[in-house]
């Protein structure tokens, strides 16, 4: 290490080999390889309503990687997201027994949702925890309290309008799931990148006590974003449950590692401080790409976890492997 | 002696009996010698892999593949057993140990020398490990009756009047007992996760140090593994499924701080006595055990809350986190 100022450089890349440099752009190239090596290893790949299809493995689960893309940058994680849709999903469906209305249904996933993330925010900001333990805690608690009001029984029986959600298109092959998906995109896009919102939650993830003595409100941001993902879950839950058209507690099982290795897979540091919107996106798109593909190749599910698991290290060892090679 | 009284051992201790003496008030069977032992034996698998996760957590660390490690191994020896009858159990333990150990190991190395967060490093490997076991068992399952007699008979054989499985939970218990307290590593687990930067300073390797913790955690989960196997007689995909989640419940319902540095095996194992037998109280008192989980989990985060009023002194908390990203 002790020429290490040999490798500081004198000069800063342009912009442009700085862009073609960036992860998003490498992660775009690999998106694109696997679109077409699926296209070749699979005739029924190409068909618009296959691709369609497609976007139903990712679009639930983005939405709360957007959320999550955000607490991880500011310096924490929520691992009790994927409980969070079990409770919501098991609220809409014991409301679904009265035959309330949609929009009851609606208010009622969302409201699980915000309360959720309101628990998670009180517990670890209120009371200063450390939100890895809270949230393996509420982990279970939230998925638990489905099994209790559950058990081995299932919800069905929910309004015929519901099943716009997740099963409904807006036009052609374009679904509402993949148009809403869209739109939280670009709202979580403008939220992170252009507001002062977003530049505070960058600056809480690379320095809390920095941030707080800039005049960040750092608890108060933290709270709004365990809110935030709370709400993206509820709305999850009720995408998923109307596509499902029917709950039990175990309802998106195990979704908290897929939707972290998502985020991590989009360039969120997992230390916090930096990673974009953008970077997500794509990640969304490679990780429906391989589980779409690999599911045309009759690969079972749990195999697929296997390539999930490895891309997820792989994802942050090979930057890290690629640095130590260049200082030795 | 006062001192003991204040501590978190002490209270568990308090919290244990005066649950007992509820469930007793109601079902005097239940603390009977006999049934007590039953339970201790049920939790015998929880106390083992709860020490290696101690010792993980210390170093500010934690392992979430245990469980996964645990089945992996559990299928490999229940497979072994299966296609070859004829192995002996010792051969069967030594390796179902390494297995672990290897398992524990890769852990440690992504995180020793790769620096990787090991969450992430142990969320990967808990669906990779996971993943191995439905493609080397196909999805099949292993039943009792493919199993030697042998190869069933050990974890329940007793010596002494108790069952061999708790008398390995016993001997773990009182090897790190004395391991945390009287070797060079078991005060370097202590050091790095108190402080790793004056650990440093002292000479001592972190990230080594918690490569070893790795491979402890996984080498318990290892044994674990075959034991839980022939304990049940049966293998498969799903066996110990968010065990690991009981296992960090545990640890830190027995004081073990997530912040790392601080807590005892003997608070570990009362944690997971606690848990053992609320577990085993549930159909006892009539309460259907869907509520099991939701329980650990209140369990936490009560646990996580008492941890932190414990330890906490004025406008520490914010200081203290950025002195840990640095």
């Amino acid at each position: 290490m002790t020429d290490v100022a040999r490798h500081i450089p004198d000069r800063l890349d342009s912009p442009a080999a700085r862009l073609l440099k960036s992860w998003e752009v490498l992660l775009l190239a690999v998106a694109v390889a696997i679109f077409i090596a699926n296209s070749l290893a699979s005739p029924y790949f190409l068909n618009a309503w296959n691709l369609s299809d497609a976007t139903f493995n990712f679009t639930e689960k983005a939405m709360i990687a957007f959320a999550m893309a955000l607490l991880i940058i500011s310096g924490e994680i929520d691992l009790s997201v994927a409980s969070i849709i079990a409770l919501a999903s098991t609220a809409m469906g014991a409301a679904a027994q009265f035959d309330v209305g949609v929009v009851t249904l609606v208010l009622i996933g969302i409201g699980t949702g915000l309360i959720c993330g309101a628990f998670n925010g009180v517990l670890v900001t209120g009371m200063g925890l450390p939100s890895i333990v809270v949230t393996i805690g509420t982990m279970s608690l939230f998925r638990g309290i489905s099994y209790i009001v559950l058990g081995d029984q299932v919800y069905k029986g929910y309004p015929s309008a519901f099943a716009y959600f997740g099963q409904g298109y807006v036009w052609w092959v374009i679904s509402f799931e993949f148009v809403l998906f869209a739109a939280l995109a670009v709202i979580f896009g403008i939220l992170l990148h252009k507001t002062n919102f977003g530049r505070a939650v960058y600056a809480i993830g690379n320095n809390p006590t920095g941030a707080l003595f800039s005049g960040i409100r750092v608890r108060r941001v933290k709270f709004i974003l365990f809110l935030l993902t709370g709400l993206m879950s509820g709305i999850a839950a009720i995408c998923l449950t109307s596509r499902l058209g029917s709950t039990r507690p175990s309802i998106a099982f195990g979704w908290e590692l897929e939707v972290v290795t998502m985020v991590v897979l989009g360039g969120v540091s997992i230390l916090g401080g930096s990673g974009s919107i953008p970077g997500v996106v794509i990640a969304a798109f490679v990780m429906g790409l391989v589980t779409f593909g690999l599911g045309l190749l009759n690969v079972p599910g749990i195999v697929m976890s296997i390539f999930i698991g490895l891309l997820l290290i792989a994802v942050i060892a090979l930057p890290r492997l690629w640095q130590m090679w260049r200082f030795w | 002696m006062t001192q003991f009284l204040k501590s978190r051992e002490a209270l568990l201790i308090a919290v244990i009996v005066a649950l007992l003496a509820l469930i007793a008030s109601r079902f005097p069977a239940f603390i009977e010698p006999s049934n007590l032992s039953k339970v201790f034996n049920d939790t015998s698998p929880l106390i083992l892999l709860a020490i290696g996760q101690t010792l993980v957590i210390l170093t500010r660390c934690i392992d979430l593949s245990v469980a996964a490690n645990l089945a992996l191994t559990g299928m490999v020896c229940a497979m072994l057993n299966a296609s070859m009858p004829g192995i002996p159990i010792p051969v069967i333990l030594a390796i179902a140990v390494s297995m672990g150990a290897v398992m524990g190991a890769i852990n440690g190395l992504l995180v020793w020398t790769l620096s990787i967060p090991p969450i992430v490093v142990t969320l990967g490997t808990m669906t990779i490990y996971r993943g191995i076991i439905f493609v080397i068992s196909g999805g099949e399952w292993v039943n009792s009756h493919e199993m030697s007699a042998a190869f069933t008979g050990f974890p329940r054989a007793e010596v002494l009047g108790l069952p061999m499985l708790s008398w390995i939970a016993i001997i773990a218990v009182a090897m790190f007992l004395l391991v945390i307290a009287r070797t060079p590593l078991g005060r370097a687990f202590y050091a790095v996760g108190g402080n790793p930067n004056a650990a440093v300073y002292t000479g001592l390797n972190v990230g080594r140090t918690q490569f070893w913790a790795f491979v402890i955690s996984g080498t318990l989960a290892g044994l674990t593994g075959y034991l839980w196997v022939a304990r049940y007689a049966v293998a498969y995909v799903d066996i110990a499924g968010g065990f690991e989640l009981e296992v960090v419940a545990a640890c830190v319902i027995g004081g073990i701080s997530i912040a790392g540095g601080a807590g005892t095996i003997l608070g570990t194992l009362l944690g997971a006595l606690f848990l053992g037998i609320v577990k085993n109280a549930l159909p006892v008192i009539g309460i259907s055990p869907f509520w099991q989980l939701a329980i650990s989990g209140s369990a936490i985060v009560i646990a996580v809350a008492f941890n932190a009023r414990a330890s906490r002194t004025k406008g520490r908390i914010i200081l203290k986190r950025a002195e840990g990203t640095a």
